[in-house]
Parts: structure tokens; sequence; C-alpha cells
């Protein structure tokens, strides 16, 4: 075999390896997509089951007695929500969404203070009587 | 703040979230517990202020909100009486709900701050995630709405039921589903908002057919929604702190609506369904007149405090009466002057009295009786055999004997307090009334129980000035 051919080969075979190549680019470009979107939703609903979990297991923990206050508690922590609204107002350029986003602050802040406010209240009442 | 530095706050407010609802397994690591909580948010807030991007102007408006919502909060919890606390938490858990419609519409209207599409072009599944978060947040603020005019007796307890209720809710939430679908499809803002508006029909419509007395399971279910509410607006913005907040909240409240609906030993469904316990719904079974009872014994004040200065052992219990009277205070006096006489006082706490999980714990809690001395129904149930007195002010249906005998009864199989096994049974009501259950209670005609007609607060301040003659 004279070295031409053997050149010749090696251009066919490399020319192969380079269509092989580009199938695979454009295999994974599509899937690029759909795997991109899956991925942190996957990641989130992970996230969200485990913290069910938690919440389950961390809530019969909590005492009958203390019912009340922990339904003061999550309505508290519930408007955690502000967050989103925090971001609509400050990130945002459109004035709609800086209107939402001023009252759904407003409405959550009531709720924040209101509700760890009360359940300090009603915590404050559950010392330990001296007499 | 570079974008991990507020992932690890975050993740730090989620872990103080944690560790809040953790405290309350004691009352001793409570206070902790809300103290957990309150920096967690301060947190979150903080650094979603500190991330990059925000404008000034944005933080401004932020700060005006935070101020004016927070001065509204403050003075409320400030100001609210301890008997109308189901009230306030259901007006709270509508702002929740609200407050998730307004994210939702915001992420609409400016879906770049969120990294999920441009305006008119939002990806599919963010649209699937914001239209759970807005009906969610719809069906919590109405319902609570409703929930909120009941308890506070702005509109009558009882149950409005009218013809082919349950088929109505089940086409619009049909109807809801379709516009669900037509709206990824096409994300319409009209679609947006009539998604708003059938949401808020149908939590107005889920709740006005539950009884006043089945409110403890409606604000444990609406505190439930109120979480899960944030976790779909969490998926929708992708933000991990309101996914796990949410999914503590939902969970907790759904635990309470479980708890609260096996002390009444119906399925959440049955509750649902409503239009349990209306004001006219028939009384007694049929045929169970009163004419072959023994009559109703009915007694003074004074007969009572002389029996109970003789009694060694005396157990109180406490139901929505003594709330409705704010008889609380005067109760612990009654209790402290019996002490002095040397009788055992215990306090019984059925599941469901009161409107909230929970509601006479923090009733007794303020009138200053120590926590040691309240009990929960399992823990309490068998010493009523050896008590000289069941002291019974205002709850009908959860001490009726008829829960645990009459099949044919509305209450049977719910669990109750053995009131009927003290040595003597006094009982506070205004009158011969049924409970809210309309279930004529047997306790009256046993020969062991005394009547004592009147309002809770006046009869048990009648029988202090007794006592202290």
């Amino acid at each position: 075999m004279n070295p031409i051919d053997i050149a010749n080969q090696a251009a066919a075979r490399a020319n192969e390896a380079l269509t092989l190549a580009e199938q695979a680019r454009r295999l994974a470009e599509a899937a690029a997509p759909v795997a991109a979107a899956a991925e942190p939703f996957l990641l989130l609903l992970t996230i969200f089951l485990l913290a069910c979990f938690v919440g389950y297991h961390v809530v019969w923990n909590v005492t009958p007695a203390l019912h009340s206050p922990l339904m003061g508690v999550t309505n508290a922590i519930s408007s955690v929500i502000v967050v989103g609204a925090v971001l609509a107002t400050g990130l945002s350029d459109s004035i709609a969404a800086k209107i939402f986003g001023f009252l759904a602050v407003t409405l959550a802040s009531v709720n924040i203070f209101g509700g760890f406010m009360v359940t300090r209240r009603m915590l404050a009442m559950f010392k330990k009587k001296g007499s | 703040m570079a974008q991990t530095l507020s992932t690890l706050a975050y993740l730090v407010a989620s872990v103080l979230f944690i560790l809040a609802l953790r405290g309350l397994s004691n009352p001793e690591t409570s206070r902790q517990g809300n103290l957990f909580g309150m920096v967690g948010m301060a947190i979150a807030i903080v650094a979603t202020l500190l991330k990059p991007g925000m404008g000034a102007g944005g933080i401004v408006i932020v700060l005006a909100g935070l101020a004016i919502g927070g001065t509204i909060g403050t003075v409320l919890a400030q100001r609210i009486q301890m008997t109308s606390l189901p009230q306030l938490v259901a007006a709270f858990h509508s702002l929740v709900g609200m407050a998730a419609v307004f994210v939702a519409a915001a992420a609409f209207y400016s879906p770049e701050s969120f990294g999920i599409g441009t305006v008119g072009n939002i990806k599919g599944a963010s649209l699937v995630e914001m239209s759970l978060g807005l009906a969610i947040g719809a069906i919590t603020f109405s319902g609570s709405v409703i929930a909120f005019a009941k308890l506070d007796g702005r509109m009558s307890g009882s149950p409005i039921i009218f013809k082919g209720q349950h088929m109505l809710n089940a086409a619009l939430g049909a109807l809801l589903l379709v516009l669900v679908i037509a709206f990824v499809i096409t994300g319409s803002p009209v679609l947006f908002w009539l998604i708003a508006l059938l949401s808020f029909a149908l939590g107005f419509l889920l709740i006005i057919p539950i009884g006043g007395a089945d409110m403890p399971v409606v604000v444990s279910m609406l505190n439930s929604y109120s979480g899960w509410a944030a976790a779909g607006i969490g998926f929708t913005i992708g933000n991990l702190l309101l996914i796990v907040t949410g999914a503590l909240v939902g969970a907790s409240g759904a635990i309470l609506s479980y708890i609260m609906c096996k002390g009444m030993n119906r399925s959440i469904i049955n509750v649902l369904l409503g239009g349990f316990g209306g004001d006219s719904g028939a009384a007694a079974g049929p045929g169970a007149g009163t004419a072959d009872r023994a009559p109703v014994k009915a007694g003074s004040p004074e007969d009572a405090a002389y029996i109970m200065k003789n009694a060694q052992k005396i157990i109180i219990v406490p139901g929505y009466g003594m709330a409705v009277a704010q008889a609380q205070q005067v109760v612990r006096e009654m209790a402290d002057l019996l002490k002095k006489e040397g009788a055992e006082i215990s306090y019984a706490i059925h599941p469901v009295a009161g409107r909230m999980p929970g509601h006479m714990n923090v009733l007794l809690a303020e009138a200053n009786v120590p926590y040691d001395e309240v009990h929960e129904l399992e823990e309490i149930n068998a010493e009523f055999a050896d008590a000289d007195v069941a002291y019974v002010i205002g709850a009908n249906d959860v001490t009726n004997p008829a829960a645990k005998t009459d099949k044919s009864s509305a209450i049977y199989g719910m669990p109750i307090l053995d009131v009927e096994r003290a040595k003597t049974v006094f009982f506070v009501k205004r009158g011969m009334a049924s409970g809210y259950a309309g279930v004529e209670n047997e306790l009256f005609f046993r020969p062991n129980t005394m009547m004592l007609f009147g309002d809770a607060k006046k009869v048990t301040q009648q029988i202090v000035q007794s006592l202290q003659k």
C-alpha cells in the first residue's frame, strides 16, 4: 500500500468522525433545552418534597398546647412571599410590576409584623408561673 | 450581593424557619423559636434588597410598603383580644393569599425580573406554576375572607346551602382547569385575570357551606393553602426559600386539619362538603322525646360553690362558651380559691374546643393558668372517673356521651371528654339549646349533672363570691 492511499483512507475516516461528531453535536443541541428546563425544575421539586417531609416531622413534634402559636408563626413565615414582591419591585422597569409589587409588599408586611408580634404575645403567656 | 451569597442567605433563612417550628415543641423553647423566625425573615428581606440590579426607586417603594404594612400589622397584633385570635389569623391568611395573587401578577407583567422569559413570551412551565400560585392564592384570599366574616360574627355561622351547590363547585373547578390550560398555551392577560376571578368565586363558594363549629378545620386548611400558594410562587420565580417555606407551612396546616378532623371523627371531605351544624338543624333524634327522661336538675352558684369547696379533685372543661363570655380570668380566680381549700385542679381540653387549634390553651395561659395544669384529651380522660367535680364551661358537643352510645347521633364516634364519670358534673350554659352539631346533650339529664344556667362569666363570678364568704 502506498502512502498516498493510507493518507486518503485516513482522511476519509477523519471525515466520517467529523460527521459523527456533527451529528452528536446536533443531538446534544436538540436535547439541551429539554434538559435545561427539566433540571432546575427537578431540583426545585426535590427540595420541595424534602421540605414537606421536614415540615411533617417537625410539626408532629409541636405540642398541642402550642397549636395556636404554631398557626401564628406559619402565618408569619408564609409571608416570605414578600421576597418575590421585592424582586418584582426592585428589578423591574414595568410600572404594573412595581404597583403589584408594592401592594404585595404592603400586604405581606402586615402579616410578617402582625404574625410574629401576635405569636410573641401568645408565647409570653406560656411562661412558667413562679407561684 | 452576588447571586451565591443571596442563595446562601436564603438557605440560612430556611434553616431558621425550620428551627422556628421546632422551637414550638416545648413552651420553654418556643420564644426562642419565634425569634429564629423573625431573624430568618429579616435575613431573607435584606439579602433580597442587596441583590445586584436593585434600583434605588424600587428599594424606596419596598421600604415604604414595609413601613406601612409593618405599622398596621404591629398595631393589629397589639390591640387584638385573645378571644378574637381566630378571626385575626383568618384575616392574616387572606392577606397572604392576596399577596400571592399580586406577586403572580408582577411576575406576569415583568417576567424578565425573574428570568422566566419576556412579556407575552413566558416559558410554558413557568405559566403552569404561575397559574397554580395565582389560583391557590386567590382561593386562600376569598375563602379566608368568608372564614373571617363567620368567625367575627359579621356573617351567620350557619352553613349556607343551596341546591346543586356541589355540582356548581365541580363545574367551576373544571372550568378553572380549562382556563389554566388555555392560559398556558396562549399566555393571554385576559385569561390570567379570569383565572383570578374564578378562583375568588371558588374560594367563596367552598367556605360558605361550612358551619361555625367546623371553623378550626377551615382555619387550619386555609393555613395550609397559604403555604401551597407561597410554594407555587416559589416554583414560578425559581426561588428556593419560597419553596421550602411554602412546603413547611403547607405541611403544618395539613397536619393541623388532620388533627382537627380526627378530633371530630369526621373526614376532611365530610367537613368540606359542609352543611354540618346548622342553627336550625333538627335537634335530638326522632322519637327521643324528652318526656320520658329524668327532669333536668338546675342548681345555683351557691350550691356549686358548696360542693366544690368540699371536693378533692376538680377538672375544669373549657369550651367556646368560655371564650365568648371572656370568662378565663374569673375561672382562674375560682381555681385559685379552690386550691386554697385544698382541692387539686386540672383543666381538660378537647382538640376541637374553641374556634382554632389550641385556642383554649392560649386563653388559659392569658389568665395565668400554669400550663402544666392543662391537659389534652388522651392525657386526662381516664382521670374523670376519680374526680369529684367536672366543671364544664361552655363546652357542649365535646362532652356529649351520645357520641359513645347513640349510633343515630350526628356526633357518633367523636372522641369526647368522659365528664359524666365524675361524681358531680356542673354544666354552665346559657339555656337548654343544643350545641353546634344540633344534637341534644343527654348529659343534662343524668342524675349526677347539675345545670348552672346563665352567662359563663357571671355564674363563675357568683361562685367566686360564695367561695370568698
